[in-house]
């Protein structure tokens, strides 16, 4: 007789069990030496931070003003999201590595932070030569390395560190920072306004069509540092461009906070369609650890026919919060809203989409998918506004959550406010579970229970998947299967 | 003598935590032979192909299954698959999202890489399930649908049947695959068994009426009654069967 390893019969509540945390391949440090501040947050931080980067005045003012507005903020107090209390003065607010990080030549970047991104999968000098993909990787604090960025200089392109666009294209960023999302928004935007330290500013000029897929790779990597990106992406008439952000940390049993900012401006008949897959360190099974994801991303149609394509996969934090929202301003434009929000042990997640009408002839689609795992928490919550100039506006929503187990929690809060007869606003909801049935069907086909899974949602998020760039489609499939293994038996 | 494919021994089983259902059921079947099972409802018909299959939700308490020389209590549901052993679903699941090409490619390269075999690339299955599909008089846009969702029953069935092709197993057990089918659906399914079937694979089908016996005719027939195979004949048993009904057979 065979002997063979754990032949025990699984009986279906163990199959669902012992939903324990897959091994977070990204959970490694890299030991540099960096410049960090010491912990703590003041005017004379911020005055350092502006200081350090060498700032324009204008600059100073925005982070200073943010900074009074968020003095006079408090924690937002979500129903859905059980935040600890964070301790504000106990985090830096800057970290970087100690080489002074350049933009000419990778030969000058640390070779350590390259080995680290190399773990990452994320090859620079590969991606340079063959993907097509211009990276920009912010480690912590700073942007060190940005790839492509002579080829697309020369067609007018500017994609580089936020930093450096202050230096070099202060006319720009002073007319779009803060116009998306201004620095009263809300506590964490105000934050990310005092105290943001790096992250990507991407300008395509009128008719022009990106030639390549635009990425930035984010990577935390002090302890008790937190990031505060801030990018902003401005698509000028008649012109194109796709943006793909990816994220990761240690893990370390310390919550980090992630509090990023990201503004998008598309001008008459632009497309800019902007992808994250996002798989910051979720925490362990007993949620020690992991990033807080406290974003504001936002983009503004502000020209006729003019589109904002949001795609995200969520796969990890400890806790995410975010809305990726489009104003669809400009008559005849057009918001879209792709997510993916995966949670596993003690994971929460609050996410969805907020759609303002406000010229006419708009239209928004929202695709959302929940799925959720061990005792994880995850809700969609969406705004769909309609404002009485909005005629002939439309809107379509369509929530599915997936539930996997049943120590877990699926919430759909969608809010329609509609000011006006013509328009037209769709809602459909869905919640399964993945059934023994299924699982024992493809088993049965000689599918094993992780791929079984696996197989079963990536059919649920289709949907959402084919809208990623190619390549990106593939990870996405493989990230969700790997944050599900050893999830069963 | 042929090469014997399975050997069921007093096995006893029941629903994880409820009655018992199998109560000591013997059957032996050889490679090259078209066995038939036919009951009453609640004679332990599926319980025996769940059993066999490996649901999760069915135990065996005692008794032996011999798989090819291999003891099938102590394996997972896909190791019996991938082993050569193929349930057609009663009622086949609807997978949303799935789609139906790629799961078959994904079942059959499952099975070759559990075999130490060399996996399919989809050119390579293109041409191979081409070949299947006209068997079963299905079109190729069967394939671009997903696993089963918003198919009619006839449809499922074909889907299962199709499946059994590309797996092509040891040993098939049809779990009342003539269920809901019209006359065309039941003639394309007997057609595939039909073609499916070899001297060296063997096919065990429960069903509870004579028709599809018609189409695929069998070896051997049984009556499986109170959780035992109470009698068995040859074909001529599933007429009588269907003339006399259970009760006085069972008698």
């Amino acid at each position: 007789m065979q002997n063979l390893p754990q032949t025990e019969e699984k009986t279906s509540t163990d199959m669902f069990a012992s939903l324990s945390s897959q091994e977070y391949k990204y959970g490694f440090s890299t030991d540099i030496e960096t410049d960090s501040f010491p912990k703590g947050l003041s005017e004379e931080v911020i005055r350092k931070i502006s200081a350090i980067k060498e700032e324009p005045e204008f600059m100073l003012e925005f982070r200073l003003k943010s900074y009074e507005a968020f003095k006079n903020m408090v924690d937002p107090d979500w129903a859905k999201l059980n935040i600890p209390a964070i301790d504000y003065q106990d985090i830096i607010y800057y970290s970087a590595p100690k080489a002074k990080p350049t933009k000419e030549s990778l030969d000058e970047v640390d070779p350590e932070i390259l080995k680290t991104y190399e773990k990452l999968g994320i090859p620079i000098e590969e991606q340079k030569r063959l993907e097509g993909i211009a990276v920009d990787a912010i480690f912590d604090s700073v942007s060190v390395a940005n790839t492509h960025k002579k080829a697309l200089a020369e067609i007018g392109i500017i994609f580089c560190s936020i930093s450096e666009a202050i230096k070099e294209h202060p006319e720009l960023v002073k007319k779009y920072i803060g116009s998306v999302v201004p620095h009263t928004d809300n506590f964490f935007s105000a934050l990310n306004g005092a105290v943001f330290s790096d992250g990507t500013f991407v300008y395509i000029p009128p008719n022009t069509k990106c030639p390549l897929e635009l990425s930035t790779n984010f990577r935390i990597n002090t302890k008790g540092s937190g990031q505060f990106e801030r990018t902003l992406i401005v698509c000028d008439d008649e012109s194109y461009v796709s943006y793909l952000e990816g994220c990761t940390a240690p893990a370390f049993d310390e919550n980090q906070l992630h509090a990023a900012v990201v503004e998008l401006v598309a001008k008459e008949k632009s497309e800019i369609k902007y992808s994250t897959v996002q798989n910051w360190y979720a925490g362990d099974e007993n949620g020690i650890g992991g990033i807080y994801n406290f974003v504001t991303k936002r983009a503004k149609c502000e020209g006729k026919d003019s589109k904002v394509s949001w795609t995200q996969v969520e796969t990890g934090s400890a806790i995410t919060w975010k809305y990726p929202s489009c104003i669809l301003q400009g008559d005849n434009s057009i918001g879209e809203f792709y997510s993916v929000a995966l949670t596993n042990n003690m994971q929460q997640a609050d996410t969805g989409t907020k759609m303002i009408h406000i010229g006419k002839n708009t239209k928004s689609t929202i695709i959302s998918k929940g799925i959720s795992a061990g005792k994880s928490s995850n809700s969609y919550r969406g705004l769909v506004k309609v404002t009485p100039n909005a005629k002939g506006a439309r809107n379509y929503t369509q929530c599915d959550s997936m539930l996997i187990g049943s120590t877990n929690a699926a919430n759909t809060f969608p809010y329609i406010e509609v000011d006006g007869k013509s328009a037209k606003v769709e809602h459909e909801a869905s919640t399964s579970k993945i059934s023994e049935e299924q699982l024992f069907y493809l088993q049965q086909r000689g599918i094993n229970v992780e791929d079984a899974i696996g197989l079963i949602i990536s059919g649920f998020c289709k949907d959402v998947f084919k809208e990623l760039p190619g390549e990106f489609a593939a990870e996405a499939n493989q990230l969700m299967s790997l944050q599900l293994e050893n999830s069963v038996g | 003598m042929s090469e014997q494919i399975i050997d069921i021994k007093e096995l006893k089983a029941d629903i994880v935590d409820g009655d018992q259902i199998l109560k000591g059921l013997n059957l032996k079947i050889n490679a090259g032979e078209i066995h038939a099972i036919m009951g009453p409802n609640g004679s332990g018909k599926s319980t025996l192909s769940k059993i066999l299959s490996g649901h999760p939700a069915y135990e065996i308490t005692d008794g032996a299954i011999d798989f090819q020389g291999k003891d099938l209590v102590d394996m997972e549901a896909d190791e019996r698959a991938n082993s050569g052993l193929f349930m057609a679903f009663q009622y086949p699941l609807e997978i949303a999202g799935v789609n139906n090409l790629e799961f078959l490619r994904m079942a059959y390269n499952s099975k070759q890489k559990y075999l130490g075999l060399e996996e399919a690339d989809p050119l390579d299955f293109d041409d191979l399930i081409e070949e299947k599909l006209s068997l079963l008089n299905m079109k190729s846009d069967f394939l671009d649908r997903n696993l089963n969702e918003g198919f009619s029953g006839g449809e499922k069935k074909k889907n299962e049947i199709l499946q059994m092709l590309v797996l092509n197993p040891k040993l098939v057990v049809l779990d009342e695959i003539d269920s809901g089918l019209d006359v065309d659906a039941l003639r394309a399914v007997a057609a595939g068994i039909n073609a499916y079937k070899s001297e060296g694979n063997a096919v065990l089908m429960i069903t509870h009426y004579q028709r599809l016996l018609d189409y695929v005719k069998p070896d051997f027939v049984h009556i499986l009654s109170g959780g035992k195979i109470v009698k068995s004949g040859d074909s001529s048993l599933a007429l009588e069967v269907e003339k006399e009904g259970y009760d006085l057979l069972a008698a």
